[in-house]
């Protein structure tokens, strides 16, 4: 059976006792997809998968009270929200029905967007997509395109360990073999830099922040959301001016919030409507938490996640050696 | 109107010429968007593609200063504190360049609430006596456009000084304000009387690129009778991560929050933008909040575009269809099918307790 045939029969099976499934379906055009909400079969003719279902639909999760049991569909780095969330207790395994699938890879829009402007086209006018071996066929003003995968694939899939869901209560399809490996080569390389440089590098990219918070809201881990306190007034820890300090002053605190937390989906990045590039100080403090408690956020449902435990002496932190 | 021709090669000198004694707003390439930037010399302005972020903030600043403040307290009983103020009007003479009609339409929509006869908001109108709006039509509609379903168009003169038109070569260039005319007089533009049909020709072409008109004529009044069919309010706001992206970039929305931001005896009163889609919004000093859930958010957001708004301003819509809360809205909310779904689908009876 086909993947998309199997889920759907898979959903259809668990319905019944679910209040709802979250999935992808086709969105305003044939470049976007958009997160359907299943709550009858006959919903079900909405529900597409392919490169285009870039959303990490565990966002949704923390949105509903407790007690509602909701189903999700997730790709391989979604599941691991999806364990986050469990291990911090921010949902009940009970209210929740996990449909698994194995993922290839799904498409960068940033990307797609870059490849078609080298060629002077704009990617608000693609009129048709399709995937055909390896590549993106498109239409945009009348001409056909078509862009190697390699070249609109997101960086994250390039370096993905977790192709396969790594927690389900349904599967479709067959898992996929192989993994790469991250060694964080972009945050080193980013580090290679000068302090000053990368102070530029920052000012540069928050200048264009409009302070809109989608990169908050879009995050699955980033659960505080209503009592913010980028936007709170009791307490009122950040200003509301729009200076370069408090918007990096945000990104800093998303970014200790989301230590050992986040699962680089890249979703606060993708969000992001003026493309500043987030998912590096995430990476690089996601980098520190694998050098000093060897640990990746979301990969492990049995484990304590290590900022929410204590140990009096903690391996790879040499304290009393200070 | 004045026909005018530049050819392309000499926008940078018209630039030049205009930025010598105001700042000019251009839209330029940053990473993977487009977004307004004073130009200056070697500035390349990005003119095949609406800019991500409008150019609202020329008159609508993100973050401004109403006022600085400094209290001082009486050295002869230090139980008196005085407070001294200093309005702070900001308001460099400034030219945006480049805009689309969508971009400029949207304050049209601001004036009648920050510049009418009731209310005079003296920031506001600082800053709209001192900008002038350089638009440039558009050749072809993007997938999320829909401008022409709200009373506008592609080469929509409404809101603008002057109007570009991309032709053969360079652009048409017509006065359509008084102040407009008067950035026409430079020797850089050559007599383009001549090429008036080329420009229609450009103007009819992105109309019919939009495709078909939908008219939201009955919105006002179905939308009204939604208000309490929250059965439909939770549907349509169901995949909504009420972030504000929507708001934020649109043209047409101008709610500010206003914060004392101080430090120790002296601060500022600053205004900034705010948005319907935060919970933030309406959270009342009590602790109640009239607007609790994402579908009460996004009613309101709706609601005020397309009913309320057109309700007291001559069925004008607060919406200029330039469809940036769609195409930059995470998960590609879309308001087209929300406002097509309130007047199409039937609304619930709410049930009575
Ligand atoms: S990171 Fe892995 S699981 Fe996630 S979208 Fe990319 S390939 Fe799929
Ligand atoms: S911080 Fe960004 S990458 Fe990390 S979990 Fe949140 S959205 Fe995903
Ligand atoms: S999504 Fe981008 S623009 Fe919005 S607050 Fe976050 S960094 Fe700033
Ligand atoms: S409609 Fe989209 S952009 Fe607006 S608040 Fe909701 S998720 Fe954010
Ligand atoms: S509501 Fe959306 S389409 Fe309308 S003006 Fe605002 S951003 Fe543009």
């Amino acid at each position: 059976m086909p993947l998309l045939e199997e889920l759907k029969a898979q959903i259809t099976r668990r319905l019944p006792e679910l209040d709802l499934v979250i999935g992808w379906g086709q969105g305003y055009d044939p470049l976007h997809h958009t997160p359907v909400f299943i709550k009858t079969e006959a919903d079900l003719d909405k529900l597409v998968f392919d490169p285009l279902c870039v959303h990490n639909l565990s966002t949704y999760l923390t949105r509903y009270v407790h007690g509602k049991k909701l189903g999700v569909v997730v790709k391989g780095c979604d599941s691991r929200s999806v364990v986050e969330l469990l291990q911090e207790k921010l949902i009940k395994r009970e209210d929740v029905v996990v449909f698994g699938l194995p993922c290839e890879g799904v498409a960068d829009l940033g990307k797609i967007k870059r490849a078609l402007a080298e060629q002077d086209l704009d990617i608000g006018r693609v009129r048709t997509v399709s995937f055909e071996k390896g590549s993106l066929a498109l239409t945009v003003a009348g001409k056909n395109v078509e862009l190697p995968m390699s070249k609109v694939l997101a960086d994250k899939c390039g370096r993905c360990k977790y192709h396969n869901a790594v927690i389900h209560d349904e599967f479709a399809g067959q898992p996929i073999e192989g993994q790469s490996q991250d060694a964080y080569e972009d945050v080193a390389a980013f580090e290679g830099q000068t302090l000053e440089e990368r102070m530029e590098f920052w000012r540069e990219q928050m200048e264009r922040c409009v302070r809109c918070y989608a990169c908050r809201n879009a995050c699955p881990l980033c659960v505080c959301r209503d009592y913010c306190i980028a936007q709170s007034r009791e307490p009122g820890w950040v200003s509301q001016r729009d200076g370069l300090e408090e918007k990096l002053f945000f990104q800093m605190i998303h970014a200790t919030h989301l230590a050992g937390r986040c699962t680089e989906c890249g979703e606060c990045e993708r969000a992001c409507p003026v493309d500043i590039p987030l998912l590096l100080l995430k990476r690089k403090l996601n980098k520190e938490i694998l050098d000093l408690f060897d640990y990746r956020a979301g990969t492990e449902p049995d484990v304590k996640p290590p900022l929410l435990s204590f140990k009096v002496k903690e391996e790879n932190i040499n304290e009393r050696g200070w | 109107m004045a026909a005018k021709y530049l050819a392309s090669e000499k926008l940078p000198a018209w630039l030049a010429e205009l930025a010598a004694s105001r700042v000019v707003l251009v839209p330029v390439k940053e990473r993977d968007a487009v977004v307004f930037r004073p130009y200056s010399e070697g500035v390349k302005p990005v003119l095949d593609r609406q800019a991500n972020v409008p150019p609202k903030a020329s008159i609508f600043p993100a973050s401004e200063s109403l006022m600085s403040f400094k209290y001082i307290k009486n050295p002869e009983d230090l139980g008196q504190v005085a407070v001294e103020v200093h309005e702070t009007v900001d308001a460099p003479p400034t030219v945006v360049f480049g805009g689309r009609p969508c971009d400029v339409r949207g304050f049209n929509i601001f004036d009648r609430v920050y510049d009418c006869p009731k209310v005079q908001d003296p920031y506001y109108k600082a800053r709209r006596e001192n900008t002038l709006f350089v638009t440039l039509a558009c050749e072809d509609a993007e997938n999320a456009c829909f401008c022409h379903w709200v009373g506008s168009s592609p080469s929509d003169p409404v809101g603008s000084d002057v109007l570009l038109t991309p032709i053969q070569g360079g652009y048409l260039v017509e006065d359509v304000s008084k102040r407009g005319k008067a950035l026409l007089s430079s020797k850089l533009l050559a007599d383009g009387s001549k090429r008036s049909t080329e420009a229609k020709a450009v103007h009819k072409a992105a109309l019919e690129s939009l495709g078909e008109v939908w008219n939201p004529e009955k919105a006002p009044a179905k939308l009204l009778e939604k208000f309490d069919d929250m059965g439909f309010w939770e549907d349509v706001s169901a995949k909504c991560v009420s972030c504000g992206a929507c708001t934020y970039l649109c043209p047409t929305c101008y709610c500010f929050n206003v914060t004392d931001e101080r430090s120790g005896m002296k601060g500022e009163r600053i205004r900034t933008w705010d948005n319907c889609m935060s919970y933030l919004f309406t959270l009342e000093a009590s602790g109640h909040n009239p607007r609790p859930t994402k579908a009460h958010r996004l009613k309101n957001r709706v609601g005020h575009k397309f009913s309320y708004y057109p309700d007291i301003h001559e069925g004008i819509f607060a919406c200029c269809g330039c469809g940036r809360c769609i195409k930059l809205c995470p998960v590609s909310v879309d308001i087209r099918e929300i406002v097509r779904l309130a007047v199409e689908r039937p609304t619930a009876k709410p049930e009575k307790s």
